[in-house]
């Protein structure tokens, strides 16, 4: 469901089909509602980080992850902008390769200026993660403009 | 008795260790993906990441994704902990880099978890980044790494991550 004030899908989706990072590593939006995201990325080869077993590399992840988190924050109704104070990644295990990799973010703790936020991601097997992330994000609240909507 | 050994020519010292170091780099795709290279004097490296339109996370900015910074600070403490890994055995001669592929290099360290502290936007310039090896244990190493653009003395990121060491085949050391 989607709240008056928070980015639909639709919106959400046209601002990932404008972060050209996004958009070059195939994200796509699955879900959004106030306070959590859900994007997907499929597998592919040049993302491979170890070519002997087709693994995808976990810088990828991270940026899936990153992602995720501020797509999280600009779904919250007040949120305007975002950026990335500091985001950690435990990595549990190598995704399967060949697999899609998902990842649902959510803000769990919302200050004034900073929004603490948690993500999952999983391959096919969504009961044993691939990744886990734990992030602060900057929240602006203030007349919004495009550049400022967008994470960074 | 034997004559003392003379010292290996300068040229072919650097071909051996920049072989070593490009099979290293080569060998994983995401690394030419972001278009990430390594410039080397001595045992020190500094990755570059030329500035490209496809690394960018904010258009109107505009600056380099977050997850692509993570990605580049990654790289960079991965390819130092095996370049360190890997040093003894190329100056002893004992890694013949002309058999070097991707099949047959040592297996890369993995990671384990990685913190990342963005301290300023990236911008839309070429990045620079070096890392240090401040643990390097048989089975888990830590690692420093700090990222910058224009200006040396004032990092855009910064991050700190701990890795699952390969398995040696030998117990060479």
């Amino acid at each position: 469901m989607v709240v008056e004030g928070t980015p639909g899908p639709e919106l959400a989706q046209a601002f990932l089909q404008r972060i050209p990072h996004a958009r070059a590593l195939g994200i796509r939006l699955d879900a959004i509602g106030p306070g959590f995201a859900e994007l997907s990325m499929p597998y592919d080869r040049r993302f491979v980080g170890d070519p002997r077993t087709g693994v995808i590399h976990g810088g990828a992840v991270s940026a899936l992850m990153d992602t995720c988190g501020g797509t999280a924050v600009l779904s919250l109704p007040e949120a305007l902008g975002t950026a990335t104070i500091d985001l950690r990644i435990d990595y549990m295990r190598p995704a399967t390769p060949g697999q899609r990799i998902a990842a649902r973010a959510e803000c769990y703790h919302v200050t004034r200026s900073v929004v603490f936020v948690r993500a999952t991601a999983t391959d096919e097997d969504g009961t044993r993660p691939v990744a886990t992330a734990t992030g602060a994000f900057t929240i602006e609240r203030g007349a919004a403009t495009d550049a400022d909507r967008m994470p960074r | 008795m034997s004559p003392p050994r003379r010292p290996e020519p300068v040229q072919a010292v650097k071909q051996r260790r920049d072989a070593v170091l490009a099979a290293l780099v080569a060998g994983v795709p995401y690394i030419q993906y972001l278009g990430i290279t390594f410039d080397r004097r001595g045992d020190e490296l500094t990755a570059v990441m030329p500035f490209d339109e496809k690394l960018v996370g904010n258009p109107f900015l505009p600056a380099i994704h977050g997850g692509v910074t993570a990605a580049f600070l990654e790289v960079a403490a991965i390819i130092e902990l095996s370049w360190s890994l890997l040093w003894d055995e190329m100056e002893s001669g004992r890694l013949d880099p002309a058999g070097l592929t991707p099949e047959t290099l040592p297996r890369l360290p993995k990671t384990i978890d990685i913190t990342v502290d963005y301290l300023r936007s990236g911008l839309p310039r070429d990045a620079y980044a070096r890392a240090r090896v401040t643990r390097s244990g048989r089975r888990y190493s830590s690692v420093q790494v700090e990222a910058w653009q224009d200006n040396r003395a004032r990092p855009f990121a910064q991050a700190i991550g701990h890795f699952l060491m390969p398995e040696r085949e030998t117990a060479a050391r």
